[in-house]
C-alpha cells in the first residue's frame, strides 16, 4: 500500500518535469542518447536507478506495473523494485505481460508480443555502443554526430575474421530508424528482432550514465550485420522442458551434480500461462 | 591546365607567444610530390597539419580541389565534409605506425576499415580488398589475421599505407614517413612509394629531414626555416643549386658517400 510519506512514485515534480522532458527529446531522435540528472536512488548503481527513473517519470496512478529480471518476477531485482513502485506510488502491479501497462525490465523483452497500449523500460548499464571500442567520450559523440559508425563494422570484422561469425550474443548493437547506432541493453541477440516496428514504445534509462534514449512505436531496428554474413538469433536443440516451447529464450538450469540439467523458458510468466493452458485443456 | 589539387596562401600559425608558420603557401599539382624539409621545429608538421585540416592555421587559406564541387575552402566545410575527405580522398600517413594503426585489430580489419566507414557491407569484398592491398604494399596476404603487433616496423608502415589507400585517394600528406627504420627497409618502403605514387597518380606532401627521401620521391621542394618558406623549386635545382643560405647549409651538410 501507497506510503503517504513519500511523493508519488518517489521523485519530486520538478525531477520528473526534466525527465520526461529528455524522454520527449529522446523519442523525437530515435536512438539517440539524451543527457538527464540522473538522481540518486534508494539502490545503487548497476540496479536498475535509470529504468526506475524513467518509469517513476512515466507511472500514473492508473498503471498497471510488470517488472521483470532476466525473463523472471521473482528474482531479487524485479521483486525490490515492484515493491518499491508499490510502496511509493500505491499502483497495481502483475505478473501477467498482457495486462501490464508499463513494463520495467533488465536483460528481456518478454516472449508475449507487445500493444500499442504498452510502454517497456529497460535498465541500462552502458548506453555508449561504441565505448569498447572508442574509450573517449567526446570522441564517440562526434561519431554518433557525423554517423561515422566505421568502427562498429570494424568490430565485426575481427569477430566474423576470428570465429567465422559475430561473436557477441547480447547488448547486439543495432541501428536505429537508419541513422543512430544503439546499444539495446544486455537483452540477448534473439530478443533483438522484436525491437523492430514494435507497437510499444521502448524507453532505455542509464542512470550512472545519465543517459535516456528511446525508439517510437513502429520504428526499424536493424541488428548490424555484413550481407553475407547476415544477423541470426540464438536457437535451441530441443523445446522447454516444462511447458514445451520451441518459440522462446531457454535458460539452462543444472538439476543435480552428475551432468543433468534442463532448458526452460527464462520469460516465466510464458511458461506458466502455457502450462496453465495445457493443464486446462 | 587544370586547377592546382590544393592550394595554401598566407598560412600562419602562433602557438602563444611562438610563431611556427609564418605567411607560408604554396600550390600542388594533381600528381604532384611535394617535399617539405627543415629542420627540427622548423614548422614543417605544424605545415602538414593546417594543409589537412588537422589544425586550424590562425590566417590564410587552404583550397582543395574537391572531386565534384570544384576548389573549396577546407575550413569552410563542414566538419561532417571534412571528414568524409578525410576519409575518401586524402591519406595519412604518420611517421610512427602505431597512431596511425588500429594496433589491437588485425591487419585485414585495418585495411578494411576506411571501405567499412563508406558503407560497404559485405564481408567477402571487404576481406578480398584487404588481401589485394597487402600484396600491392609487398606484404604476404597470409598475415591478414595477424595483429599489427606482431609485424615488424617496416611491415607496420606498409600496412599504414595500404590502409590509406585503399579508397584510391587522390592526395596522401606523409610525416617523416621513413625515418623511424633501417636503411634497408627505408630504401625498399621508398621504392614501394615512388611505385605507387606513379602508377596511381597520386599527389603526396611528405614532410621529412631526409634530403635522400626528398630527392628520390619529390618534383618539387619546400624549404622551411623558423616557419617560413625559405626557398621553393624543383627538387633537383634546390639541391644541387640551392639558392638561400640556410639551403646552401642544408645541403651542405649532408655527408656524401
Amino acid at each position: 500500500m501507497r506510503d503517504p510519506n513519500y511523493a508519488f512514485a518517489y521523485l519530486d515534480e520538478r525531477t520528473k518535469r526534466m525527465i520526461r522532458r529528455a524522454i520527449l527529446k529522446a523519442v523525437a531522435i530515435p536512438g539517440y542518447q539524451v543527457p538527464f540528472g540522473s538522481r540518486e536512488m534508494p539502490l545503487p548503481y548497476g540496479w536498475g536507478t535509470g529504468g526506475i527513473q524513467v518509469t517513476a517519470a512515466i507511472l500514473g496512478p492508473r498503471d498497471v506495473l510488470k517488472v521483470i529480471d532476466q525473463g523472471a518476477d521473482d528474482t531479487v531485482n524485479a521483486v525490490n523494485i515492484r515493491r518499491f513502485f508499490e510502496r511509493t506510488a500505491g499502483v497495481a502491479t502483475t505478473e501477467r505481460t498482457r495486462d501490464a501497462t508499463i513494463i520495467q525490465t533488465r536483460h528481456r523483452i518478454p516472449e508475449t508480443p507487445l500493444t500499442e497500449r504498452q510502454i517497456i523500460v529497460y535498465q541500462v548499464p552502458v548506453p555508449e555502443p561504441l565505448q569498447r571500442l572508442e574509450p573517449r567520450e567526446a570522441e564517440t559523440r562526434r561519431m554518433h554526430a557525423l554517423a561515422d559508425y566505421g568502427l562498429m563494422h570494424v568490430k565485426l570484422y575481427e569477430d566474423v575474421a576470428r570465429y567465422g561469425h559475430v561473436s557477441t550474443t547480447y547488448d547486439y548493437p543495432v541501428l536505429v530508424n537508419g541513422r543512430y547506432v544503439m546499444a539495446p541493453s544486455p537483452i540477448p541477440k534473439f530478443d533483438n528482432p522484436k525491437m523492430h516496428m514494435n507497437p510499444a514504445l521502448q524507453l532505455f534509462g542509464a542512470g550512472r550514465e545519465k543517459r535516456i534514449y528511446a525508439v517510437p512505436p513502429y520504428t526499424s531496428v536493424e541488428s548490424l550485420a555484413f550481407e553475407d554474413h547476415p544477423f541470426e538469433a540464438q536457437r535451441w536443440h530441443k523445446p522447454c522442458a516444462l511447458c514445451g516451447a520451441a518459440d522462446s529464450f531457454l535458460d539452462e538450469v543444472v538439476t543435480d551434480d552428475r551432468g543433468g540439467r534442463m532448458f526452460v523458458c527464462s520469460d516465466t510468466d510464458y511458461c506458466g500461462e502455457r502450462r496453465q493452458r495445457k493443464e486446462a485443456a | 591546365m587544370s586547377a592546382p589539387l590544393l592550394s595554401a596562401a598566407g598560412l600562419c600559425k602562433r602557438y602563444g607567444e611562438r610563431l611556427a608558420l609564418a605567411d607560408v603557401g604554396f600550390d600542388l599539382w594533381p600528381g604532384e610530390v611535394l617535399a617539405v624539409v627543415g629542420e627540427s621545429g622548423s614548422g614543417k608538421t605544424t605545415l602538414l597539419n593546417c594543409v589537412s585540416a588537422r589544425l586550424r592555421p590562425d590566417a590564410g587559406t587552404v583550397r582543395f580541389l574537391t572531386r565534384h564541387e570544384g576548389q573549396q575552402d577546407l575550413f569552410a566545410l563542414s566538419e561532417a565534409q571534412r571528414r568524409m575527405l578525410a576519409r575518401t580522398d586524402w591519406g595519412f600517413v604518420h611517421q610512427n605506425p602505431a597512431e596511425g594503426l588500429r594496433m589491437n585489430v588485425s591487419a585485414g580489419a585495418n585495411v578494411g576499415e576506411r571501405l567499412m566507414a563508406l558503407g560497404e557491407r559485405h564481408y567477402g569484398r571487404i576481406r578480398g580488398a584487404a588481401a589485394d592491398w597487402l600484396m600491392r604494399v609487398e606484404m604476404d596476404a597470409a598475415r591478414i589475421d595477424e595483429s599489427p603487433q606482431t609485424f615488424s616496423g617496416g611491415m607496420r608502415q606498409r600496412l599504414q599505407i595500404a590502409r590509406n589507400l585503399v579508397t584510391r585517394p587522390r592526395l596522401v600528406f606523409m610525416d617523416e614517413p621513413t625515418s623511424g627504420l633501417d636503411v634497408s627497409v627505408q630504401a625498399r618502403l621508398l621504392d614501394l612509394l615512388r611505385g605507387l605514387t606513379r602508377d596511381l597518380g597520386l599527389a603526396a606532401i611528405v614532410v621529412t629531414h631526409d634530403l635522400a627521401v626528398a630527392r628520390l620521391l619529390a618534383h618539387r621542394m619546400l624549404v622551411m626555416k623558423d616557419g617560413r618558406a625559405v626557398e621553393q623549386g624543383l627538387t633537383d635545382q634546390v639541391l644541387d643549386d640551392p639558392q638561400h643560405p640556410y639551403s646552401q647549409l642544408l645541403v651542405s651538410s649532408v655527408l656524401q658517400p
